[in-house]
Parts: C-alpha cells; structure tokens; sequence
C-alpha cells in the first residue's frame, strides 16, 4: 500500500488504542465507596434533578465524604429524562465505572427501566424519588428499596380525604400527565374519594412537555367542579398553574396539587399564581419544627434557595444510606448484609423531625401535612402545613394483602368506586 | 480494485479483533455501533443512492424493536420468531410510507416523511396497553447463549456483514443504478421507460428491511423499548450519522456511528454539553467535508491518484 494508506490505518489503529485507553483500573477491596448517581439534569425535569445533586452532595459536604471508615465518591450521570438514556448511563455506572451501587433518578419510566436491569445484575438500587407504586408492592424486586422516598399513590390519599370531610367538595376532575406516576397519584386520590362518596367528574391525561393547557382548561371550565386536582411535575407544573392563572380559573374553582406541582422547585419561579394551592405531602419546607427549620437554613445557606422535594428526599437518603453504611463498618461489597442494613435503619436525624423507617415491603411510614402555598415575609412562597394525617403508609388504611389484590393503577383502572 | 479488498479486510479484521482489545462495557458500546451502523447505512440507500432524504427510519427502526418486545414479553413468542416478525413489519410500515411520500422530493420529502414518523410515535405513545405508553415494554429478551458481551458483539457482527454485503451489491446492480438514474434526473429516467415510482418504492422498501434489522437487533441489545426509540430525534441521529461519515458512500454509516456514539457515551463523561460538541461537529463537517469523512478521504485519494 502507499504512504496514505499506510498512515491512514496506522491512525486507525492508534485512535483505537486511545479508545482502549479509557479502561479504568478496577478498585482492589477497601478502596473509596463509589455511588452512582443518576439524575435528569437535561429534559423537562431537568429543575428538578439538579437539585437531587444539591441535596445528596449536600449530605456528602456536610461529613467530609466518608462513611463506614471509607472515603465516598459521587459518580453523577445524566439521564436525560429518558428511559433508554437512563438504561445506557445505568449499564455505563455499573460495567464502567463500576459503583458499588445506584441511586436515583426523577421520572418513574426512568426508574422502572433502571429497575429491570437492577433485578437482572443484582446491584442495589434505591430511589428516593422514583414513585411507581408496584417497585414496592406487587413487582418488589429485593435489591430495590425506596430510600427516603414514597410511593406515588401514599401522598394524594390524605388529600382526598381532607377534600371530601374538610373542603366539603363532592365533583371533582383530575388532571394529570400522562405517565404511572400521574395515573398512580389520581389513582390514589380517586379511590379514597369515592369510597367517601365524592364523584370524579371527569380525568383528563396531558402527555409529557405540555406546552398550551388550554383545551383541557375550556373543558375544565365548561364542567364547573368543586375542585381540580392538577398532577404535573417540572416545566409542566409551571405552566399548568400559569395558564390556569392566566385563563380565569384562579379563585373560580379551587385548585389542589400533588406535591409535585406546588413543590418549590416550580412555585419559586412563579408569583401570586401558586398562592392557595392546597397539596399534601411527607415534607412542607415551611413547617417550623426545628429539624426541618435547621435543613431549610443550612440548605438555603449553601445553594440560596428554598429546598424542594427533590433536594430533601436525596439529603435524607444519603443520610439514610450512611447510617446503614456505619452499621456494617463501610462493608458494601456484601450485598446482602447492606440491604439488611438498609432496611433496619429508624431513621431519628431526618429533616422531618420524627423517626423514619421503611414497611416490609420497602417503602417509608411518614406523617403526611396538608400544605398550602403562602407568601413569607420576603416575598417568597413556600408550603405550610395547614393539618397533619399521622403514620401513613403506602397502603392508607387498607391491609396490604388485600390492596394488592386489586389490579395496579393505570389509565383504564382507577380505583373509582362505582356508586 | 486491490486496494479496496485491502482496506475491506484489514477493516473486518480490526472489528473482529475489538472484543479482544476492549472491556466488556466498551465491547458493548462496539456493539451498538455496529447496530446503528446499519441504520445510517439504510437512511443512506435512499438519502445518498436514491437522492431522497428521509427523517422517518428511526421510526422503523423502533417499530421493529417493539414488535420484538411485545411478541416476546407480552404475547410470550420466541425471540427468534419475534425478530422475523420485526422485519416483516418493518417492510410493511415502509411500504405505507412509501407509497404516501415517494411521489414528492426534497423537502417536501423531508417532511412528509418526518410527519409519518411522527404519527408513529404518536401511537406509541398513547396506546399504553399495547406498548406501555411512557413506560414502554421491558424484559429479557436476549437469548442466554447471547448474553456474554463479546458473544453478542460477534453475533451482530456477522449479521452486520451479510446485510452490509447484501447492501453493497444491491447499491451496485442494475437496480441500484436505475436509482442513482433516479437521483440524477428523475424525469429522464421517466422518458426512458423507468416505473420511477415503483422503483422508488422497491428501494423505500429494502431501505427499511435494512432499518428493521438494525431494530431487531436493538431489541436484543437493550431489553427495553419506549417511545424514545421511535422519536424524530432517533431518525435525526441516524440522518446525522449518515451526513457524518459522507451520504452516498454507504460504509459512511460505520464511520459516522462511530463517532456519534463516541461522542454521546465518551464525550459526555467529562462534559454535559457533548451535544454541542457534536453540533460543533457537524458544522465543521459541512464546511470542511461536506461530503462526509469517507466522501473525504475517497476523494483525497482519488487526488492522490492523479
């Protein structure tokens, strides 16, 4: 061959031998524990996972990166707001980088993508955000545990029933994105609801990245509820209750939340708008009791915002995780003694003010408050919390064997009792 | 033509021996490129050789995955029959498109095409009981005997060969031709007695029976499908990875998966802005070789000759 070509494939070969550099020497027994971060930091959730790694790193910052007698090292990768991205960067943290275990990331079909490959190469996963209600019921999978976090259905319950015995409403329409998280949240809400007698007038489903909320808010209008319950996260969330704002319906038909949409990762880029939005969830960053006044200060300190759902929830899993990690003296290799460990934890240093810990079935007990959006004294808006449900697990009060008889919330079951 | 066997081989030995050089993690990475490598391949039948450039494989592609998902998770079905079934409808849905789009060219073309994609993805989206809506279909459907990395690699290698093969001597016979007849002067061709349109169609067809192979095997590598797999963005990538290796030269494709997976599993460790590095990318490409890396260096060498 001649010169070109001998030069062109020898630069083939030599890109090829750079490619091959980027193997990374594996770590040998006690080195530092490596956790994988997945987080969406570029999509329509992208508010929310950037602050997943403002709570997490938080945590980290404040104990020096150690836990168990070893140092800890963050791997943050970003999921895109996308199942295959979740998946690719997953594989990418486990067979790469090689993390000891995951943690993370926002939306559910991320987080049930993850799952399935955490079920199939046994490394643990926990999701302090991630609320597809099965992960912790009918498909629990054992090396998934809902650190910290919730399942979608546990929170809007309390609400139903504050709405039908409190607020007196009797019709109701939902609106929601069109995803499980969305159908397990107007689930959740619907069946308590009609259990107490209330009608669900009518349940509308927006798919992801709404832009114009219009024709749902004309049919909204035209249907005249007592009340709205509106299940939008991100930039959805935004919107929603801009235009709902902006088409009349504010102070016309009283709008309730899920936790999502009043969360302050949306409401602190809104004004008068997210005022009186009545929404009900474990964490209200405005309740005074002094553990959550110390984590808002300190938090408020370092990153100069309000914390919301998603900065909380991955402060209290890591501090969750590390007190399971100093239980077994830093030993995560071994899986099974960490996940025992993790799911021993009571949590009594949680934000929350009153101890945590997890059901038999992997998921959190939390006192749930009834929160409302009100203005502070410096002109922002956070949520307060206005009543308090007791000890709510993700079965409210129904027995567990029972509840999970009943087929899971989806677009077609709802959990709407027929009257 | 010794040079070209040369280059061939030396080209098939370097794939064979990746598994050897690489970690599992990166023999998988291997893997997908070789993957949408037939993807770029397909889109540049009929971007590049047909002269009609399409935003709506990516689209056949994911048809192709989901109908391997659901035949093996839902319904139960072998993979094996599942990935017949994939290819079968992938040529159906480009038949459809076909038939609706081959009469219009170039932007026209463009976008009837990304409106058929869209309407694809549409379906995917909302009808949740078939496919799982935004949480899509997820399960092992790799057959054990596969599930070793560089076992894998090997298998989508050599399908990879023969379909790239079959590729080139399809680009090559007298029917590959008519459509570069086709691409030059499509109204000459008519006067000359060419069915252009049923020739268009016939090539639309085998395009997306090479696009629905890539889908096949996608399924087979990732275990998972949602609406993502079938979106514009997944047809714009395989466009893009066409454009970047040189639309026309077929094996432009294998250049341009390359990079592009590089970029997005590489590049993206040390930057969240790898994606303007790859529009940055793409821009100088245009500029500097705008026909594609491979365009680039056949002519460089052609140059060379002289």
């Amino acid at each position: 061959m001649d010169r070109r070509n001998f030069l062109a494939s020898s630069a083939a070969l030599g890109g090829l031998a750079v490619f091959g550099s980027f193997q990374k020497a594996l770590a040998q027994g006690t080195g530092p524990i490596k956790i994988g971060l997945l987080t969406p930091l570029t999509g329509v959730v992208a508010s929310g996972g950037k602050e997943i790694v403002e709570g997490f790193n938080l945590y980290w910052d404040q104990v020096g990166k150690k836990a168990g007698g070893r140092e800890v090292q963050v791997f943050i990768e970003d999921d895109g707001s996308n199942p295959d991205i979740a998946l690719q960067k997953a594989r990418k943290l486990t067979e790469q980088t090689k993390v000891d275990f995951l943690v993370g990331d926002l939306l559910a079909n991320t987080g049930l993508a993850v799952a399935e490959y955490a079920k199939t190469t046994g490394i643990p996963y926990f999701i302090p955000v991630i609320a597809a209600d099965d992960l912790t019921q009918r498909a629990r999978i054992p090396n998934v545990l809902r650190v910290a976090g919730y399942t979608a259905s546990q929170m809007p319950r309390p609400l139903a029933d504050y709405a039908y015995k409190k607020l007196g409403y009797r019709n109701i329409i939902t609106i929601s994105q069109d995803y499980t998280f969305g159908h397990e949240q107007c689930g959740g809400f619907a069946q308590v609801f009609t259990e107490l007698g209330g009608k669900i007038v009518a349940q509308h489903w927006n798919p992801l990245n709404t832009q114009d909320f219009s024709p749902y808010l004309a049919q909204i209008q035209a249907a005249k509820p007592d009340a709205v319950f509106a299940m939008e996260t991100g930039a959805d969330a935004s919107r929603f209750i801009q235009q709902w704002s902006n088409f009349g319906l504010k102070g016309k038909i009283a709008l309730l939340g899920a936790q999502n949409a009043t969360d302050q990762s949306v409401i602190r880029t809104l004004g008068a708008e997210a005022a009186g939005i009545i929404s009900s969830a474990h964490f209200a960053e405005g309740n005074d009791s002094p553990a959550t006044r110390k984590f808002v200060d300190e938090y408020n300190a370092a990153y100069k915002h309000l914390p919301s759902i998603y900065g909380f929830s991955h402060y209290s899993a890591a501090l969750w995780l590390a007190q399971a990690i100093n239980a077994i003296n830093g030993n995560v290799e071994d899986r099974p003694k960490f996940l025992a460990a993790v799911r021993e934890v009571v949590l009594t240093t949680s934000p929350l003010g009153h101890p945590v810990h997890l059901d038999k079935y992997g998921n959190p007990i939390y006192d749930v408050y009834i929160r409302d959006v009100v203005q502070r004294p410096d002109g922002k808006y956070w949520n307060v919390p206005i009543a308090t449900y007791p000890e709510v697990s993700q079965f409210w009060t129904y027995d567990p064997e029972e509840y999970m008889k009943q087929p899971p919330y989806s677009r077609n079951f709802q959990g709407i009792k027929k009257s | 033509m010794q040079s070209r066997t040369l280059w061939t081989a030396l080209v098939v030995a370097l794939l064979a021996a990746l598994p050897l050089l690489l970690t599992g993690y990166q023999t998988s990475l291997a893997t997908l490129t070789l993957i949408y490598a037939l993807l770029a391949m397909s889109i540049d039948i009929l971007a590049g050789y047909a002269g009609r450039t399409p935003l709506c494989h990516g689209a056949i592609f994911g048809v192709a995955t989901y109908v391997v998902m659901y035949f093996v998770t839902t319904a139960g079905g072998s993979p094996w029959v599942g990935m017949l079934l994939g290819i079968l409808v992938a040529i159906g849905v480009s038949l459809v498109f076909a038939a609706l789009a081959v009469r219009t060219t170039g932007v026209y073309f463009l976008l009837l095409t990304l409106a058929l994609g869209m309407v694809v993805w549409g379906i995917c989206q909302r009808w949740t009981s078939v496919t799982g809506g935004e949480n899509g279909l997820r399960g092992a459907v790799r057959p054990a005997w596969l599930l070793d990395p560089m076992h894998f690699y090997y298998f989508v290698l050599a399908v990879g060969l023969v379909a790239t093969l079959v590729m080139w001597r399809f680009v090559n016979s007298p029917f590959g031709l008519t459509l570069r007849g086709i691409r030059e002067s499509e109204s000459r061709m008519k006067s000359l007695g060419y069915h252009t349109t049923r020739h268009l169609i016939a090539g639309f067809m085998f395009s997306g029976l090479m696009a629905g192979v890539s889908g096949v095997l996608y399924a087979l590598f990732n275990s998972f499908v949602s609406p993502s797999t079938v979106a514009l963005a997944q047809s714009v990538k395989g466009l893009l990875m066409a454009i970047i290796g040189g639309v026309g030269t077929l094996f432009g494709g294998v250049v341009g998966a390359a990079v592009i997976i590089a970029l997005e599993n590489i590049v993206s460790s040390y930057t969240e802005r790898w994606s303007m590095v790859l529009g940055l990318l793409f821009v100088l490409t245009m500029i500097f070789a705008p026909e594609g890396i491979v365009g680039k260096l056949r002519s460089l060498r052609r140059g060379a000759k002289k």
